[in-house]
């Protein structure tokens, strides 16, 4: 009912348009034809409305700032942020009065010289002086613009990263992140895409975990060789059984390869910790932040720390920066109780793209390495994980063979 | 020669010659503009439909049910992926069906030969074929809406691995199959076309018709036709390396993937690679659109303040020079996929540079203006929007420009306010201006006035409602893309925000209508046109109401001073149109006097 109602006021409203059309245009026609040009009336109406806009436009501006200027990020919280945060600022200044000025001379001209039939037009066709003058002050503007711009940039980006610096990978998957510390040797150990599994998310290369990925690769051969004795010969499960222990094999032998390693590149994982939903950092001290993705492209965007990198499948990525407001403080000065620094995923990677975030919390040194100190490191995760670890390869191969079967 | 052999190419015509199979530039014209237009409603209508999602979040809409159904918008509440695939679609056809197929195919069709008097475009057929190609490329495009997965949904950008795994997400199924083959042949489209603009202004201007006596919207059309011939095979290679790793197994772009539990065999490749190359057609692409608009905007403003065009070499100058640093800049695009901090700097000192010629641009404009006698026309009216969304999004572009400012504004709604405004608003609005303006010598009939100044008022208004706030959102660290914000505490207080966005974007999008139905009913009820109802000097406006093959039914049109005598001193009318010699001792304005 409501559906009919809404159809019919929409026809009788076009129906309406139409008559109210045709009675404009039968009156334009009783007096002398229609006139493409618009009447002075019009161009009157029109020009008024030129200022009215270049009015009501500037106040919306103020009015959102007013409104919403207090809601924006609070103070940065990382040394660089700070000189980014004047760089905006320095560069805002510019434009706002670039477009101020601009949009006042382009509405109040279009104002004040409205059409008059007496009046004819200035035949200006150009002035080299004029031309000059707005080519050269941009250009003035713009050298002080990229001049201050890149020495931040390169401030940021080239300043070399400290030998004590806090050195923390963040992964990111479809749809979350981890974050592995490098422990107490504060060093990332070695890892690879081939070595991820179950227990082992970022696919680390220790010792432990080469003996379990091997074993399990081995029992996974294994189980699927079985599986290929109670398949008829030359069928389509046959083929597809006998392509996969063809890849494991491959897998297994990328992985027996990692064996090669030197054995410092080895131990290098075992003391890393690795953390999932929020992750510490120490107040005051570089934190360099190494960047890898299992899956997509993602972003890491911090941006109360005035930070973002992507995240890049097959490539390692970097970004460093000193945090400078604890948690605690910033949620005094935002008098926020809930305040929290965040991470998160600023590069399109599917569906739940906008809900992959992490806490981060800023913290005193002393509790940051207290914290740190608690975290189950990896070699013990995988250690706890093994026996149960067993238990979950083996219905993982199944799984895999219920698939092929289906 | 040309001429006679033309003329007897043309006998008789049925519906199917004259209307489908033209040859026709004029007709061609026609057919991308109604094309590009449909393509515009269905990728407004999806804007409308996410941003009910954006304003009023986990809110039910019967309209999301009716559009999309139980699949995508189960109760009325829109589904993440398909959140997705409305910002990608709507971004794809608004960038390349609208304002690169849709404006240039319909301007430089309608214009280039119109313009510099020639019978017709240097290769009728294979304007005829540009537009087949278009058509074909349109139908694939949305009929990528209605496959079970879902049309591709990585972004309209649809950067690999996203869209090269099918187990990524359900879009990068068959929908990205036929986003794809849909962007190939619209590519295919979009080089036939280009090519015959470029020849056609090189080889086909009539006597008299020098470069520097060109209008600027030719210089503008014909500045975009070759920036295209030069970016899109680029696009194309982007695309086929990208079919080849969906379809073949190869690894241009892959590389240590562990995704839905399985290590793939894929390594050597790298994503950055296609990011390269997209954006260096992207890039030039912003100014394939932004171009033909800057010279429509030129010719209308010219005409309406009865008044030269300010500069007039100055404004070829910084068409050329946009167009030549439109090529050295892609890389601000990707500041922070880890490249070289080095290059990051050169592709901030470039992109910089390009605010001098649009600095100089939007100062001309505004010069062209001053001591004018301005007739509120409503093509003057989006003209002069034009100009100031222009400048708006223009100086926003010096924020993200710079590389160490992009860190934190990357990929936030700065961005999607920035380039909306400079780069779809100005686009948009000079296109309106370019129909209104133009509708007179399309259909030969005008369209309603009052109706056009409601349809640009509403537009505007709603138009910077919708966007400008989005710099605040941007400011507050807002990603661009997410489904929902209610995630994360800190973006709660822009919930008003939002909302009012969302109640602009539904008023802008009925406006359009209001639009539609003026043009539709205007085609064939609209008062009868005159030969030059707005007094203007160009050629097109020699040429009789009723469209002939060839254009002149008699001899070409000479040409004998530039397009912009409006108000020159002596003359008794206020414009001496280009067919009209120089008196004894007149100097051409053109030529720098």
């Amino acid at each position: 009912m409501v559906t009919i109602l809404v159809i019919i006021s929409i026809v009788l409203a076009v129906l309406a348009v139409v008559q109210l059309v045709r009675v404009f245009e039968s009156t334009a026609r009783l007096q002398g034809g229609v006139n493409p040009l618009p009447t002075d009336a019009e161009n009157g109406y029109q020009a008024k409305m030129m200022l009215v806009f270049l009015f009501a436009y500037l106040s919306f501006f103020a009015w959102l700032y007013a409104e919403y200027g207090d809601k924006l990020l609070p103070e940065a919280a990382s040394e660089h942020g700070v000189g980014l945060d004047t760089l905006l600022g320095f560069n805002f200044i510019i434009i706002i009065l670039v477009m101020v000025l601009t949009h006042i001379f382009l509405f109040y001209f279009a104002f004040k010289y409205v059409y008059n039939k007496n009046r004819k037009a200035l035949y200006f066709t150009h002035s080299s002086k004029l031309e000059m003058i707005w080519t050269i002050i941009p250009a003035i503007f713009l050298a002080v613009i990229v001049i201050y711009g890149l020495s931040a940039w390169i401030d940021i980006t080239i300043d070399e990263t400290p030998e004590d610096a806090v050195m923390i990978e963040l992964y990111p998957k479809q749809f979350d992140w981890t974050a592995r510390y490098g422990g107490s040797d504060n060093t990332l150990g070695a890892s690879n895409y081939n070595m991820i599994s179950g227990t082992n998310p970022l696919g680390v290369i220790t010792n432990g975990s080469l003996e379990q990925n091997i074993a399990d690769m081995k029992a996974e051969i294994v189980a699927l060789e079985e599986e290929l004795t109670t398949v008829p010969a030359g069928g389509i499960k046959d083929e597809e059984i006998t392509e996969l222990i063809a890849k494991r094999k491959r897998q297994l032998a990328k992985i027996e390869s990692f064996e090669g390693l030197d054995a410092a590149a080895l131990a290098g994982g075992d003391d890393d910790v690795l953390v999932k939903n929020e992750f510490y950092i120490p107040l005051g001290q570089e934190v360099s932040f190494q960047f890898r993705s299992r899956d997509v492209i993602h972003s890491a965007y911090m941006p109360h720390f005035r930070a973002q990198m992507n995240c890049v499948p097959g490539m390692t990525t970097q970004f460093h920066f000193k945090p400078t407001i604890t948690t605690e403080q910033m949620r005094e000065k935002t008098q926020n109780a809930e305040f929290d620094y965040i991470l998160l995923c600023n590069k399109i990677c599917g569906a739940a793209h906008y809900n992959m975030k992490m806490v981060i919390k800023v913290v005193e040194l002393d509790e940051y390495n207290k914290w740190l100190s608690e975290q189950e490191t990896f070699s013990e995760s995988i250690t706890t994980a093994e026996a149960e670890g067993v238990a979950e390869q083996k219905s993982e191969v199944d799984n895999e063979i219920s698939m092929i079967e289906q | 020669m040309a001429t006679t052999a033309h003329n007897d190419h043309h006998h008789k015509e049925t519906f199917v010659s004259k209307y489908l199979f033209s040859h026709d530039h004029k007709m061609i014209s026609k057919q991308f503009l109604i094309t590009g237009m449909l393509m515009a409603v269905i990728g407004m209508i999806m804007s409308t439909l996410f941003r009910l999602q954006l304003g009023w979040q986990g809110e039910s809409f019967k309209i999301l049910n009716f559009f999309l159904g139980d699949k995508w918008a189960p109760d009325g509440i829109l589904d993440p992926n398909m959140y997705l695939a409305l910002v990608t679609i709507h971004g794809t056809i608004m960038v390349f069906f609208l304002l690169t197929g849709g404006l240039s195919g319909t301007f430089a069709n309608l214009l280039i030969p119109l313009q510099i008097g020639a019978r017709d475009m240097a290769s009728g057929f294979m304007n005829m074929l540009s537009y087949w190609f278009f058509l074909a490329s349109s139908i694939i495009m949305v009929s990528s809406l209605f496959i079970e997965t879902g049309p591709a949904s990585g972004g309209w950008t649809v950067y690999p691995p996203l869209s090269a795994l099918p187990q990524a997400m359900p879009g990068s199924g068959m929908g990205m199959t036929l986003w794809l083959v849909s962007m190939s042949l619209f590519i295919v489209s979009s080089l036939m076309g280009g090519l015959n603009y470029v020849v056609t202004v090189i080889n086909l201007r009539t006597k008299g018709m020098t470069m520097t006596r060109l209008p600027l919207s030719i210089w503008a059309l014909f500045v975009t036709a070759i920036l295209g011939v030069l970016s899109f095979p680029v696009l194309f290679s982007a695309a086929l390396l990208l079919i080849f790793d969906r379809m073949f197994g190869t690894s241009f772009y892959l590389s240590d993937i562990h995704i839905a539990g399985e290590a793939l065999e894929r390594t050597g490749g790298s994503p950055i690679l296609y990011e390269h190359l997209f954006w260096f057609l992207g890039h030039p692409e912003v100014y394939i659109v932004l171009l033909p608009a800057l010279g429509i905007t030129s010719e209308v403003i010219s005409t309406n303040a009865r008044k030269p065009i300010f500069g007039y070499r100055a404004m070829i100058g910084s068409i050329l020079a946009i167009a030549f640093l439109s090529f050295i800049v892609w890389g601000h695009h990707m500041f922070l996929t880890g490249m070289n901090p080095f290059l990051g700097a050169v592709f901030t000192f470039t992109t910089l540079l390009i605010a001098i010629p649009s600095a100089v641009k939007a100062f001309n404009y505004i010069t062209t203006l001053w001591k004018g006698n301005i007739r509120f026309t409503p093509a003057m009216l989006f003209s002069i929007g034009m100009v100031s969304t222009f400048i708006s999004g223009g100086v926003t572009g010096i924020i993200l420009a710079d590389s160490a400012l992009d860190i934190n504004l990357h990929d936030t709604y700065f961005v999607v306010a920035h380039f909306h405004i400079v780069m779809g608003l100005s686009a948009v609005l000079a296109m309106y201006a370019g129909v209104y303006h133009w509708f007179p010598k399309m259909y030969g009939r005008m369209l309603n006035r009052k109706l056009g100044y409601a349809h640009f008022w509403t537009t505007f208004v709603a138009a910077y409602g919708v966007f400008f706030p989005q710099h605040f959102l941007g400011l507050a660290g807002v990603p661009r893309r997410y489904y929902s914000n209610s995630e994360f505490p800190i973006f709660e207080d822009f919930v008003s925000l939002n909302e009012m966005v969302s109640i602009f974007a539904i008023i802008g999008a009925l406006s359009q209508f209001v639009f539609m139905f003026n043009f539709f009913y205007s085609m064939f009820r609209g008062p009868k046109a005159s030969a030059n109802p707005w007094g203007s000097n160009t050629l097109e406006w020699t040429t009789p109401v009723e469209h002939v093959h060839g254009n002149w039914p008699g001899a070409l049109p000479e040409v004998h001073r530039w397009a912009y005598d409006y108000s020159k001193p002596g003359k008794e009318e206020d414009f001496v149109p280009q067919t009209i010699p120089l008196e004894e001792g007149e100097l051409d304005g053109g030529a720098g006097h």
